[in-house]
């Protein structure tokens, strides 16, 4: 299969992919902030055709140290998502969860089984609410993995997710969809959804929209 | 006269050519492979950060060389020829190949020790020794290399650096 001769990807796909990306994160966006009980805002989801280095820049720069939650997807539609934070805004997150306030993502010894277990549990139920959202939008049925949390190198966790589209091509389309805490004065990125669809499932998406 | 060292850096499925002093570097490999061939002497290296094991996995319409083991590690010991090192004369240094994650379609879960692998069994066929390498484990590595002394420096989150 040879995505580059296939089909040119116009602006109309595109826009049908920014609108997936924004289906799915403001679904997550929302459980997100009833779990924390915060104001949630999500920027305008950003797609785009991107080389595998710009897609580490775009999670923070391939050395730097992030809480990733990554899931694969299978069913009618294959691809890699990801739920990227700053250390900093996955301890906020996870000691307003857990009600302790030295838990440190970036100190081992603080990281506990409950603190690991409610960062799964938070991709869980964000992760849940981005491609249910997307699986109403499409029509498609999408089986996604039990989320699997790694705190380390951008390089090396978002890497793993991008192996399958690795066989077909050195670009990938990333669907980005950034989230920040609304009453933090700190108006910095809190986290980034990603999806990744693999080149064989971007036909699918665009036949589920009637966007050839 | 001064000499400025320069960091040259090597992307994913990418890979580069440096001599003394300046050193190359790559960053966050995760299942990657980076693998580094040297000439002691010369004080030349060069280094490319392996994505797959094989290039018959490509399914494109074009390979980059960079991206797999095969194709990688035998391109960049002809870059090294054509800069006048001798093929005898090669060393290798390996690091990364981890187990990110645990899940995934199974050919992907052990993509990381499938490159490690492949990587070991291109050196062979090439008959380039493997003096050092910091590869499996489940966490991501930076390394860099310098030409000059011969080492590998390798950055892991919780253990630090350490010199290979």
């Amino acid at each position: 299969m040879q995505m580059k001769t296939e089909f040119n990807i116009s602006d109309m796909h595109l826009d049908v992919l920014k609108e997936i990306g924004n289906i799915g994160a403001a679904h997550a966006a929302t459980s997100l902030s009833e779990l924390l009980q915060r104001k949630i805002d999500m920027h305008v989801p950003k797609v785009a055709l991107v080389s595998f280095d710009d897609m580490f820049e775009l999670a923070g720069g391939s050395e730097n140290v992030v809480v990733g939650i990554f899931l694969r997807i299978e069913g009618d539609l294959s691809g890699s998502m990801f739920f990227v934070l700053p250390i900093d805004s996955a301890n906020r997150f996870i000691r307003r969860l857990i009600g302790d306030p030295h838990f440190d993502f970036s100190n081992p010894e603080s990281i506990g089984e409950i603190g690991i277990s409610a960062m799964q549990e938070l991709g869980n139920i964000l992760s849940g609410s981005y491609l249910s959202a997307l699986s109403d939008f499409t029509g498609l049925k999408i089986f996604p993995t039990v989320p699997s949390l790694s705190v380390d190198m951008v390089g090396a966790i978002v890497s793993f997710g991008l192996i399958e589209v690795s066989h077909y091509s050195d670009e990938v389309i990333v669907i980005d969809t950034k989230i920040v805490e609304e009453d933090e004065n700190d108006k910095s990125v809190d986290g980034h959804f990603f999806l990744l669809p693999d080149p064989p499932s971007y036909m699918t998406i665009f036949k589920s929209l009637g966007v050839m | 006269m001064e000499m400025v060292k320069t960091v040259v850096r090597v992307g994913i499925a990418d890979m580069n050519i440096v001599r003394e002093p300046d050193t190359i570097r790559t960053s966050g490999l995760g299942s990657c492979v980076g693998v580094v061939l040297y000439d002691e002497r010369r004080k030349v290296a060069g280094m490319v950060h392996v994505m797959l094991p094989d290039s018959s996995l490509g399914k494109g319409d074009s390979i980059n060389v960079a991206k797999f083991a095969d194709t990688g590690i035998y391109s960049l010991m002809e870059q090294l020829k054509a800069e006048g090192v001798r093929p005898m004369s090669l060393k290798a240094k390996i690091a990364g190949g981890s187990q990110m994650f645990q899940f995934g379609s199974s050919d992907t879960v052990r993509i990381g020790p499938r490159n490690v692998e492949a990587v070991k069994k291109e050196l062979a066929r090439l008959s380039i020794p493997l003096i050092a390498e910091d590869t499996g484990g489940s966490n991501g590595r930076t390394i860099e290399f310098d030409p000059a002394i011969g080492t590998l420096q390798v950055r892991t989150v919780n253990a630090g650096t350490k010199g290979i």
